[in-house]
């Protein structure tokens, strides 16, 4: 029992180090990363959303990163979940690391975070969403009509809707919104 | 003729190309209503919003529904490969759509078999496939806001998502990026970088800047980097010289927002109704 838990505390702080110890998940489109991401990290596995290396030429433009030697583990994990990945190879060139500043701008009733080209503005009384803005994928004013007029606890997260980097980085403008305005 | 290129947040809106007409706060183009909010029928809203000042001018759209799958951007450009070489177009925009550079690529091809080129502009998801093409040079006009700017700037980013740090955003260093941009072969003969502060530059530096009147709110409004792009549109279309149609429509796009009086709670509607008003008092105060 104790030994499992070790293993469980080493999968779940342990994040990826060295670089042939890694591999890369590809997907057909950001939205079955997202996904993916979403099934792995509720599971407490260290991976990270990276873009792809040039030498992958399936895909999108998005991959999972994750400890090499997990590589069955997380493949049955994802077939199990109904996404498995297109392809699984081992990270020999260097990945693209995904935009992770984020800007907030404060309206005095409003807030807005921008995360990379996206921007996310909410009402800080009633946490409804007024506005988004920025992004030039065709979901954005898909997402941006789905979610603009709905409260932080009621819109639809562009996690699950949202199917380009665009969305993805609107994902990421929402969840800071959320870790500043929600208790 | 101005033409729009872009999509619709529908995914069961057909692929329809036509005169594009303004009812009201719809757009209406082959019997069919598309409700401005903002994407590409802000912009084409903008472009008819600039032509009750400008002049009779018929607008095209080239439409498609597409909510992010690509399918329906995808057909556009199928439908653009196979069309666009027999067409006369003085002015093409390309905005939302899916990026990607096979397509574009085959675009350009499409685009030289014209008897004559358009000016082409390019904005949003076509631009970002512009640059990664590496044939940022064919265009004559892209029209990034600030993060993009810095994504042009990025010789190695393929998307602003991966724009890195050291290079990302920050408006102070606006000159340094356009240089970078036009260093690495990023940058359209002309650009208009959307801002706190709006740009107008070319390979040689900034050419004119635009900061006033300054309208907070308008950077949280989804919308006002595509009525802007939109009120170019129809200025180059016009006849007027790119660079100068650039700083009369970040004067123009800013004077609009200033008249609606917006919170960034506003929609982009309410300053889409003040394009003719202001635009009329633009051209009037450069003339």
């Amino acid at each position: 029992m104790l030994i499992h838990r070790l293993l469980n505390r080493f999968k779940r702080q342990e994040p990826p180090k060295k670089r042939d110890d890694l591999g890369i998940l590809v997907f057909a489109n950001t939205s079955e990363v997202i996904q993916a991401e979403r099934v792995l990290k509720k599971g407490g596995w260290p991976v990270r959303v990276m873009g792809p290396p040039p030498g992958i030429q399936s895909g999108c433009d998005l991959v999972i990163e994750f400890p090499l030697m997990e590589e069955l583990h997380l493949q049955r994990l994802l077939t199990d979940a109904g996404i498995p990945p297109l392809e699984v190879v081992p990270v020999n060139d260097p990945l693209l690391k995904p935009v992770d500043l984020f800007h907030t701008k404060d309206f005095g009733g409003y807030l807005m975070v921008r995360a990379a080209n996206m921007k996310l503005t909410v009402d800080k009384e009633s946490l409804v969403i007024v506005n988004v803005s920025g992004g030039g994928c065709p979901d954005v004013p898909w997402l941006a009509g789905l979610m603009v007029g709905q409260t932080l606890m009621d819109t639809p997260s562009p996690g699950t809707m949202g199917h380009t980097l665009c969305g993805y980085a609107l994902k990421l403008a929402l969840e800071e919104v959320e870790r500043q305005c929600l208790p | 003729m101005p033409a729009i290129v872009g999509t619709v947040p529908d995914d069961a809106f057909p692929l329809v190309s036509g005169k594009v007409r303004l009812k009201g706060d719809v757009l209406e183009i082959q019997g069919l209503d598309v409700p401005v909010n903002r994407g590409t029928p802000a912009l084409a809203a903008a472009v008819l919003k600039a032509c009750e000042v400008l002049g009779n001018c018929e607008v095209t759209g080239f439409l498609v529904g597409d909510i992010g799958l690509g399918k329906g951007s995808r057909k556009l450009y199928s439908h653009l490969v196979d069309h666009l070489p027999a067409m006369e177009i003085h002015t093409l925009a390309f905005h939302y759509l899916q990026p990607d550079v096979d397509w574009h690529n085959r675009i350009v091809f499409a685009v030289e078999a014209m008897a004559k080129k358009p000016l082409m502009i390019a904005d949003a998801g076509f631009m970002y496939a512009a640059k990664m093409s590496g044939q940022a040079g064919f265009y004559d006009l892209f029209t990034p806001d600030a993060g993009e700017l810095a994504f042009l700037a990025d010789e190695t980013a393929p998307h602003p998502f991966y724009t890195r740090g050291f290079i990302l955003h920050d408006e102070n260093r606006a000159e340094d990026l356009i240089q970078r941009a036009y260093f690495h072969n990023n940058g359209a003969t002309c650009l208009l970088v959307k801002g706190k502060s709006d740009h107008v530059a070319n390979e040689k530096g900034i050419l004119a800047t635009v900061d006033s009147p300054e309208v907070e709110a308008m950077e949280a409004i989804g919308g006002t980097g595509d009525t802007l792009t939109g009120i170019v549109t129809a200025l180059v279309d016009s006849g007027m010289a790119v660079p100068l149609a650039a700083e009369i429509a970040a004067k123009t796009n800013r004077l609009a927002g200033f008249y609606a009086n917006p919170t960034p709670a506003s929609s982009i509607v309410e300053i889409i109704h003040q394009i003719p008003r202001a635009l009329a008092e633009v051209l009037a105060a450069t003339s």
